[in-house]
């Protein structure tokens, strides 16, 4: 099955955490493609899509910073109105909840990155709609 | 005004003997208890040897510690048919410290309370809204008694719902109340919200203030906010509870009540008495007990004698208020706490790393810091919560407090060379 692996990090919700991070990314020459920040309360989860996530999970975790492997899917779907509607409608027949997800558009191609309980039942459900499930490395050469 | 004229003001020298003839009668009731009596063996202690108040240096200290080793009842010196209550103390790891009391005891303890009271000018008429804990924790019955014997209507509100406690006040016209400082506070606080005037409003003109230190300055604000008296109230659940030293109306010192207590000013670390005034640890031995009678238990509360006669014409010596303690322990909301517990519950939670900050500040907030393990993330921002949840939970039932609990990243929090300073008390009581 064609999961995406994204690096999440545990951070305080106070100034100066996202700094501290993306320092020790860059000093382990990562390159961030994708990054979202959720917070609650007093912290939050900062979630990214690197090059190399193995790497960048050892030289956060290595810092002291929590840091931990989660498996997503990214779906491409075409890039006009009704198409998420499509994908959305398909998930929710068979009874998939989308947790944490976002989406964008990039050289007209539109792709939704979704975590869900279970990635294998979603990527062949979204499989059989004709979409495309998209790997790691087509991930990172959008 | 006099509970019990005589006694209150009786002579230093026929108080000194009494102490000693008291003190020579507890001594014999514990040669039936086994851990005294080994140690009474071990130095050569007899009644008959106690010829002089200085004597009672040859008798051995009493610590939590040992309470803690011979719970449940091995420190009991009566049969247990004649124990009538059982009492607890917080602020242990574990078992909590047990205190047995007889119906003769109840009775002492009752008359202590009864000659605060009226050093305090209450009396029969006064209504007594007693918003302390109930249940183990002495603060509850043994004022509630003390009260009764006076003849008080007695309301046993116990503490919260401010609401509930207005109400009393206003239908029942609530004169007296016992209550912590804190919660004088929240209180005060919570009638201005409401637009109460207690001075128009209220009946209330006195307030009974104890179970946590607290300032002079404190003082005054209740005093100001509520527009009544305020009296100090030391005590502590292993001497009966309330009711071991309290301020008259002179509100310049607590008398000690010495017919009921041996009150000795030491230095923790050495054993020693200090001189005259000096601060130093109170130690306790109680000489009017029977079921479970304590000798020279340390107190580990900080204070010194206030010298000199007292206008009052009471010649049971004043100690000041507590100025500190001898260990770690702190107080909020009447509630013992020792770092200790809230360390033992932390390492018991694999989640959360070694190093934790207690932090406490405002009146009464308790913030307990922890760090996350980094291997206990697993990318869920709702577990984070849960994990504050379940560690905010597990506190509270050690501790009987519930904290803020604030979840930092690991190597947040500082981490000391030798002994840690693990509680940052930056409360303004």
């Amino acid at each position: 099955m064609n999961t995406v692996k994204l690096v999440a990090v545990f951070a305080e919700n106070r100034p100066g955490q996202a700094a501290r991070i993306t320092d020790i990314l860059a000093r382990a020459n990562i390159n961030i493609r994708c990054i979202t920040v959720a917070t609650s309360g007093d912290y939050g989860v900062v979630k990214l899509l690197v090059n190399d996530p193995d790497l960048a999970c050892r030289a956060l975790n290595q810092s002291g910073i929590a840091a931990t492997l989660i498996d997503v899917i990214a779906v491409e779907m075409a890039d006009k109105p009704g198409a998420l509607h499509s994908v959305a409608q398909c998930l929710a027949t068979q009874d998939i909840n989308l947790a944490n997800t976002f989406g964008f558009v990039v050289n007209n191609r539109a792709i939704l990155v979704l975590e869900v309980q279970d990635s294998t039942l979603a990527g062949e459900v979204l499989k059989k709609q004709g979409l495309r499930v998209l790997t790691q490395q087509e991930m990172l050469s959008i | 005004m006099f509970w019990h004229q005589e006694i209150e003001s009786l002579d230093r020298t026929t108080l000194e003997t009494l102490q000693l003839q008291r003190l020579r009668e507890t001594v014999g009731k514990l040669e039936k208890v086994p851990f005294y009596c080994g140690k009474f063996l071990e130095n050569g202690i007899t009644p008959q040897e106690i010829k002089s108040m200085a004597d009672i240096r040859r008798l051995p200290f009493t610590t939590a510690a040992d309470l803690r080793n011979n719970y449940p009842d091995s420190l009991l010196a009566v049969p247990r048919e004649q124990v009538l209550r059982l009492h607890t103390s917080s602020g242990t790891t574990g078992k909590p410290k047990a205190l047995f009391f007889s119906r003769r005891d109840l009775d002492s303890a009752a008359e202590l309370i009864a000659r605060a009271f009226c050093m305090t000018g209450v009396t029969r008429r006064d209504v007594f809204q007693n918003m302390m804990s109930y249940g183990l924790f002495t603060g509850g019955l043994m004022m509630h008694y003390g009260a009764e014997k006076v003849g008080c209507m007695v309301i046993p509100s116990g503490p919260g719902t401010s609401e509930r406690q207005l109400m009393l006040m206003q239908d029942f016209g609530t004169t007296v109340v016992h209550i912590t400082p804190s919660y004088a506070f929240y209180f005060a606080d919570f009638l201005e919200k409401k637009g109460v005037n207690p001075r128009k409003e209220l009946a209330l003109r006195k307030a009974f203030v104890g179970a946590e230190p607290y300032t002079e300055e404190t003082r005054r604000k209740i005093e100001a906010a509520l527009g009544i008296d305020v009296y100090n109230s030391y005590g502590l659940t292993e001497m009966n509870g309330p009711g071991v030293a309290f301020e008259c109306e002179g509100k310049c010192g607590m008398h000690l009540w010495e017919d009921n207590f041996i009150l000795e000013i030491i230095n923790p670390a050495t054993g020693q008495p200090v001189s005259e005034g000096e601060t130093g640890e109170l130690v306790l031995t109680s000489i009017n007990r029977e079921a479970m009678p304590l000798l020279r238990y340390r107190t580990r509360d900080l204070t010194s004698i206030i010298p000199g006669p007292c206008a009052c014409g009471r010649t049971h010596r004043r100690i000041h208020r507590i100025t500190g303690r001898s260990d770690d322990m702190f107080i909020v909301r009447g509630v013992n706490i020792f770092p200790q517990q809230i360390e033992r519950v932390l390492m018991s939670i694999p989640q959360i790393g070694r190093n934790y900050l207690i932090q406490l500040d405002g009146i009464d907030d308790l913030t307990v810091k922890v760090e996350l393990a980094p291997s206990a993330f697993d990318g869920e921002v709702g577990h984070l919560t849960d994990l504050q949840n379940l560690v905010a939970e597990k506190l509270r039932a050690e501790i009987w407090v519930r904290p803020k609990v604030d979840l930092l990243a690991s190597g947040s929090l500082p981490v000391t060379e030798g002994k840690a300073k693990r509680v940052i008390d930056k409360r303004s009581l």
